[in-house]
């Protein structure tokens, strides 16, 4: 990518409009601007299309295919069923199987669109509107509101990994805090908060939402100290409680943080992994598409295809919040 | 969630009284209080826990459990940890990816969005979008073709032991960085769109190349920016874990936060010495919660508010 000759300043073209009388020659870019400007541009644009694009693209493509990696990739070929049991196999073209076989009978598919769907309701239900709520609460000043905000911050800024580590202490069986304050640890009363599969999705989902409210809170005290108090005062004088103030004169206009939170919220829940890695690897009950993804690329079997076509099914639920954000950002900026 | 419900009535008894004040006061005042204390003392729970757990040899918490009252405190499960496991290695792999990483993801981030907001052209608005849907990908979308393509990139060997992308530090590198990049794009390109237009025109009459432009006039007023995105970069890709965990094949090559995953097979009879180790992993990213929380809030403000 050059830049043309198309590349005006627009500083000097304010310069100009400001000062009719002074009319300047146009001065162009000296080739050394250019070049530099050229390179600054052209090296960040390479990375990102090589590192992040193109293998956004990869896996579009790669999802129509069967690859063990070993072999060579033959797009061109169609796959021929039934497969010779070689290890040494060409990759072929292998049409819409891949999702096929998701949707049919790889047996952890669905249940991780489920856990990934309740992991996202929660994520709404509970820990946006916790950490609005402490956002709320924080923001109206009341006494040692800054030492709430640093505690409830402080998870936001551990890894997932080390939470994940925490958290086991309290759930353990035996020894765990949670079962020993309700009496539960016995050899054969005690709760398997993280082995039962029926349970430990929601164990593992209280540990997110510990993290997730904190991370809200802030996101949310950015736009609430952003609303103009002239807004506050005249509702105030207007008569309006505070629940009225909340709800229709503040909540309307954090509009634009709502869609950010709302973007980040399903974003996190998309890309949920750390947690239920470190867990347990994120099988018997905890299986989310992220971590099919990764099993089907780490590990003896490596089905490159089929764990395409399962990032692409990430990509596809993706592309929605990522679309309304980059709407809501970037509409009003006209090309200049 | 009878918390919440608590705080909702709280709402609704302010309500009742004159609101609108700043500070509330009486009933509502007190039940949100006590809300908050109750959250906070939730919110420190587990990790003081995990704390104690790492604070208590393991011959008394094998014998009387974790929740007991102590009877020795020492400091020896972190000593322990520390030398029975390859810790420093692990710290030094996370210093060697995360201060490249950081460094060149604001000079790269820079450069486009100094060139993004100081000069018109066609493709502005399609490459800032393009920066910034990037970095809102999820990781896994492009982790299978970005594994294949890490092997088919050779490296010298001073950029890597293996040879290749994958496996080496170089790798996580430059994953870390292309990803980043999309955010701090998105950020500094805002930031720099309000810096006023009079210095530029002066710079201009003054001849200023394009490259001084940048360097001594763009970069210096966008320290705070600066510092704010540094602070958040050095905590998201310290604790990065997927990258770490797909990319790196070697148990030593990884950063700590992924290397705890092993450390707790290589401990899995001492759970003591893994809180000891987890918590010490902690560690940097607690002395940047200390010191530097403000710069991290700021940062994750001028990503969430425009300008």
């Amino acid at each position: 990518m050059t830049l043309g000759v198309d590349v005006r300043s627009s500083d000097r073209e304010e310069a100009q409009r400001r000062r009719p009388r002074r009319k300047r020659g146009r001065r162009l870019l000296s080739r050394r601007d250019k070049v530099v400007l050229t390179l600054m541009l052209g090296i960040p644009v390479l990375i990102d299309l090589a590192f992040i694009w193109f293998p956004a693209l990869g896996s579009i493509v790669l999802s129509f295919t069967r690859w063990n990696g070993i072999g060579g990739l033959h797009l061109g070929k169609t796959c021929q069923p039934p497969p010779a049991p070689s290890v040494l196999q060409n990759g072929c073209f292998y049409g819409v199987q891949n999702y096929h076989q998701a949707a049919t009978v790889y047996p952890q598919f669905w249940p991780a669109v489920q856990h990934n769907l309740i992991w996202l309701a929660v994520f709404i239900c509970f820990a946006t509107p916790l950490g609005m709520l402490f956002a709320v609460i924080i923001d109206r000043g009341i006494r040692g509101s800054r030492i709430y905000q640093s505690v409830l911050f402080l998870p936001v800024m551990l890894s997932l990994a080390l939470i994940g580590i925490v958290w086991e202490f309290m759930y353990s069986q035996n020894l765990g805090l949670i079962n020993t304050v309700i009496g539960r640890n016995g050899n054969s009363n005690a709760i398997d908060w993280l082995g039962n599969p029926h349970l430990n999705l929601w164990a593992v989902l209280v540990e997110a939402t510990w993290r997730q409210a904190g991370y809200v809170m802030v996101l949310y005290l950015a736009g609430l100290k952003a609303v103009d108090p002239s807004l506050r005062e005249a509702a105030t004088i207007d008569g309006a409680n505070a629940w009225q103030m909340f709800w229709r004169v503040i909540f309307p206009v954090l509009k634009p943080i709502n869609i950010v939170i709302l973007v980040v919220t399903v974003i996190e829940s998309l890309r949920a992994f750390d947690l239920v890695y470190i867990t347990n690897h994120g099988s018997n009950g905890l299986e989310l598409l992220s971590v099919l993804v990764t099993n089907n690329i780490v590990g003896e079997i490596s089905r490159i295809g089929f764990g395409s076509a399962l990032g692409v099914v990430l990509l596809v639920i993706s592309i929605v919040p990522i679309s309304i954000f980059l709407y809501q950002t970037f509409r009003r900026e006209e090309p200049r | 969630m009878t918390a919440v419900a608590a705080a909702r009535t709280s709402e609704r008894d302010a309500t009742g009284r004159a609101g609108g004040r700043r500070r509330g006061r009486g009933l509502s005042s007190a039940l949100a209080q006590l809300f908050m204390i109750a959250a906070c003392v939730l919110w420190i729970l587990p990790i003081g826990f995990a704390l104690y757990v790492a604070l208590r040899p393991y011959s008394e918490t094998s014998k009387y459990g974790y929740v007991a009252m102590p009877h020795h405190i020492t400091l020896s499960n972190f000593q322990q940890a520390w030398t029975q496991s390859n810790m420093l290695r692990f710290f030094e792999n996370s210093v060697l990816i995360t201060v490249p990483a950081v460094i060149i993801t604001l000079v790269l981030a820079s450069f486009v969005a100094f060139v993004v907001s100081r000069f018109s052209f066609r493709f502005n608005i399609a490459l800032l979008i393009m920066f910034t849907a990037g970095n809102l990908l999820p990781q896994q979308v492009i982790i299978t073709p970005l594994y294949r393509l890490y092997l088919q990139v050779h490296l010298p060997h001073f950029l890597s032991e293996s040879g290749l992308l994958y496996n080496s530090l170089t790798g996580l590198v430059v994953i870390n960085v292309s990803f980043q990049l999309g955010f701090c794009v998105f950020v500094l390109s805002n930031f720099m769109k309000t810096l006023p237009a009079e210095i530029y025109e002066a710079a201009l009459v003054d001849g200023a190349s394009v490259w001084s432009r940048y360097w001594r006039l763009t970069l210096p007023l966008c320290r705070p920016a600066l510092a704010a995105l540094a602070t958040l970069l050095t905590t998201w890709i310290y604790n990065d874990f997927f990258w770490a965990i797909t990319l790196i094949q070697t148990g030593n090559k990884r950063p700590i936060t992924a290397a705890l995953a092993n450390l707790q097979g290589q401990f899995v009879a001492n759970q003591n010495l893994i809180a000891a180790a987890a918590l010490m992993a902690a560690i940097p990213t607690l002395v940047v919660y200390v010191l530097l929380q403000k710069q991290f809030i700021a940062g994750l403000s001028l990503g969430s508010t425009k300008g």
